[in-house]
C-alpha cells in the first residue's frame, strides 16, 4: 500500500519536474491560474484513469499538485468522509448508512468490469458460473478436473476493504463463501502480479488491469473485454465512483469535473474502461 | 559532566549536587513517560475495544475462526499464525546468530571479523519492504517449485524472510555480551594455551548466556512484531494453518487488513481486542524471560 503511495509520488514528482507545455489545451482551462494540493485516495482500479488525468493536469499547470494513494475503496470512502483526503474513489457504490453518516457526493465517472485471471501458462480458458464458485469456495480444488494439469488450485481473494471483491462477490460468487484457505492480496496491481508469479493461481481484477501478464477467463464464454462489458453480455460489471464530503468546490470541483469531459473520458477509454459520457 | 567541571574549578561542590539532582530528575521524567505511554496504549485499546468485550465476545476471540458474515470474529487462527512465523523464525536465526556472532567475536580473523560486522551492522538498516519483495520475487517461486504445491505463500517462506529480518538484531546483541565477558578470564584461558573453539565453548558462552537470552528474546519480539513481511509473504488465508506450507494470517497482518473496514463494524471493533492480545502475549513473554534470568527465588543467575 505504502509503496504504491510512494512510487505514485515520485512519479507525480518527476512528472512536475519535466512538465512540457505543448499539451493540449482545452478542457484543461478550468485549471488556469489555479493553485492548490489535491489528495486522491482509495480504490486501485481507478488509479491508471486518475493518474493519466493528474499527469496532464500537472503538465498544464505545474502549481496544482496532485498526490494519489491506493488503499482499497473502504479507505476511499472513509478517508473521504472523515475529511483526511478530498477525493476517495470507490469501486463500489457507498453503502447508504456511509453516504447519510458522511454526507457523501456520489459522481460515477467510468463502468469497469472484475475480470477472472489465471496466470498465462495455465491452459483452462474458460469456465462456467457455477464452475466460477465452486472454485472460490474451495469445492474444486484442482485444475485436473477442469483439463489443466494436476495441481492444488491457489485461490487469491481481495482485502474487506476492497470494492472489487464487493463486486466479484456479490455478481459472480452470488454472495457465495470463499473458501478460508484463500490467499489476501491488498490491491489491483498486487492481485496482477500475484497471479502472474503464480502459474496454480486464480483471482480476480479490474478488467481495466488485465494485460500480457496474466491471462483472463472465459466466464460461460464471455471474456471480460471491453466490448463484452459494453454490450452487457459480461455481467459481473460495476460503476467506478469518486467521492467528496458535501458537495466539492474549488479545485476539486474542477478535478471532478475534468474526469467527465471528452477529453479524459477518453482516457478512461484508452486505459480498458468503459466511458459513461 | 560534573567531574570536568569540577576538575576545571568552576563551580563548588554543591552546584555539582544540584546538576546531579537535575539529571536525576529528567531521567526520573523520562523514565514516567514512557512508562505511562505504555500503559496508555492499554488502557486506549482497553477502552476502544469496550463495546467488544463487554458483549461477551473476548474469550470466543481465542476460540472462534475468523468469518464476519456469520458473526465470527475470532482470531485463534491468527494466533497460530503469529506463533507459528514467529517462533520458526527463530529456530532458524538462533543458530544462525549464534554462529555468526561467534564468528566475527572469537572464531574468525580479524579483519574478516570487522568486514563481517560492518556487513551486518548494515543489514539492521534495511527497511522491511525490501525484503517483503525480495521475499516475493525470489523466496516464494523457489518454495513452490521446491515442495510442488501451494502457492509458495507460507509459513515457511515467512518466517524465512524474518529470519534474515531478526539475524542482524541478534547478532549485534550477541557480539555485545561476547564483548562483556571480562578481560581477564580470556586472558587465564590464552595463557593455558586454550583453543578458541575451547574459548568459546568454555569461558564465551557460559559467561554470555544472559545477554544471548536478552537477544533472543528481543529477536522473537521484532518477529512478533512485524507486518509487512507477514503481510507480503504469509498469504494471509484465514484458515488455521495445519503445515508450515499453508499460508497463514498473523495478528499484526489481520489488524493491518481488517483495518480499511467499516468504523462502526463489528469487525473494526474486533481489532481492538486483537490488539490487547497482541499486548498481552508479549509482556507474558517478556516476563517469562525475566523470570527465567532472574530464577525462582529472584536471586539473579
Amino acid at each position: 500500500m505504502n509503496i504504491r503511495n510512494f512510487i505514485v509520488g515520485i512519479t507525480m514528482a518527476f512528472l512536475t519536474l519535466s512538465a512540457t507545455t505543448n499539451v493540449r489545451a482545452d478542457a484543461l482551462d478550468i485549471f488556469k491560474n489555479e493553485k492548490g494540493i489535491i489528495k486522491i485516495a482509495g480504490g486501485t482500479a481507478h488509479i491508471p484513469v486518475v493518474k493519466e488525468a493528474a499527469k496532464r493536469i500537472i503538465n498544464f499547470n505545474p502549481d496544482i499538485q496532485i498526490s494519489i494513494a491506493g488503499g482499497g475503496s473502504g479507505v476511499g470512502i472513509k478517508q473521504a468522509g472523515e475529511g483526511l483526503v478530498d477525493i476517495g474513489n470507490s469501486g463500489r457504490m457507498p453503502s447508504e448508512s456511509e453516504i447519510k453518516r458522511y454526507n457523501l457526493k456520489v459522481f460515477k465517472w467510468a463502468i469497469d468490469g472484475v475480470g477472472i485471471i489465471v496466470n498465462p501458462k495455465n491452459n483452462v480458458k474458460t469456465l462456467s458460473k457455477i464452475q466460477v464458485i465452486d472454485i472460490f469456495s474451495g469445492k474444486i480444488n484442482n485444475w485436473q478436473i477442469l483439463g489443466g494439469k494436476n495441481k492444488e488450485i491457489n485461490v487469491y481473494t481481495r482485502n474487506e476493504a476492497s470494492g472489487t471483491r464487493a463486486v466479484f462477490w456479490k455478481k459472480a460468487l452470488n454472495k457465495g463463501k470463499i473458501t478460508s484457505k484463500a490467499n489476501f492480496v491488498v490491491s489491483n496491481g498486487a492481485m496482477k502480479s500475484a497471479i502472474s508469479q503464480d502459474p496454480y493461481s486464480i483471482g480476480y481484477v479490474s478488467a481495466g488491469h488485465i494485460d500480457k501478464s496474466v491471462a483472463p477467463i472465459a466466464v460461460d464464454h464471455v471474456l471480460p473485454t471491453l466490448d463484452n462489458v459494453k454490450k452487457g453480455s459480461y455481467k459481473i460489471v460495476r460503476g467506478l465512483y469518486s467521492n467528496t464530503k458535501g458537495d466539492p468546490s474549488g479545485l476539486i470541483k474542477k478535478f471532478i469535473d475534468y474526469l467527465l469531459t471528452p477529453e479524459c473520458q477518453e482516457i478512461v477509454r484508452t486505459k480498458g474502461f468503459i466511458p459513461v459520457i | 559532566m560534573p567531574r570536568n567541571r569540577q576538575n576545571q574549578g568552576l563551580y563548588p561542590g554543591h552546584m555539582n549536587k544540584i546538576y546531579e539532582k537535575f539529571a536525576e530528575k529528567l531521567f526520573l521524567l523520562s523514565a514516567i513517560l514512557s512508562i505511562s505511554v505504555t500503559i496508555l496504549i492499554f488502557g486506549f485499546m482497553l477502552i476502544l475495544g469496550l463495546p467488544f468485550i463487554r458483549e461477551g465476545n473476548f474469550f470466543n476471540l481465542f476460540t472462534q475462526p475468523w468469518s464476519p458474515h456469520q458473526g465470527l470474529y475470532g482470531i485463534y487462527p491468527m494466533i497460530i499464525g503469529t506463533m507459528s512465523v514467529s517462533l520458526l523464525s527463530i529456530v532458524f536465526a538462533f543458530p544462525l546468530s549464534l554462529g555468526c556472532a561467534s564468528l566475527i567475536s572469537v572464531l574468525g580473523p580479524k579483519g574478516f571479523s570487522r568486514f563481517f560486522r560492518k556487513v551486518v551492522q548494515f543489514m539492521t538498516g534495511v527497511p522491511t519492504v525490501i525484503y517483503g519483495f525480495i521475499g516475493i520475487f525470489l523466496l516464494v517461486p523457489i518454495i513452490r517449485e521446491i515442495f510442488q504445491g501451494g502457492s509458495g505463500m507460507c509459513i515457511l517462506s515467512a518466517s524465512l524472510m524474518l529470519t534474515v529480518l531478526v539475524s542482524p538484531t541478534m547478532i549485534l546483541f550477541f557480539i555485545d555480551s561476547f564483548d562483556q565477558v571480562p578481560k581477564t578470564f580470556i586472558n587465564a584461558i590464552d595463557a593455558l594455551g586454550g583453543s578458541k573453539v575451547q574459548k568459546l565453548l568454555y569461558v564465551m558462552l557460559p559467561n554470555a548466556w544472559r545477554g544471548i537470552l536478552s537477544g533472543l528474546i528481543l529477536g522473537l519480539g521484532r518477529a512478533f512484531g512485524d507486518t509487512l513481511i507477514a503481510l507480503m509473504i504469509a498469504g494471509n488465508a484465514i484458515k488455521t494453518p495445519g503445515s508450515v506450507l499453508d499460508s497463514a494470517r498473523t495478528l499484526t497482518s489481520h489488524i493491518a487488513l481488517v483495518i480499511a473496514s467499516d468504523y462502526e463494524s463489528m469487525e473494526f471493533k474486533s481489532i481492538y481486542a486483537c490488539g490487547i492480545s497482541l499486548y498481552i502475549f508479549t509482556t507474558i513473554t517478556v516476563l517469562c524471560v525475566r523470570f527465567l534470568r532472574t530464577g525462582p527465588k529472584g536471586v539473579t543467575k
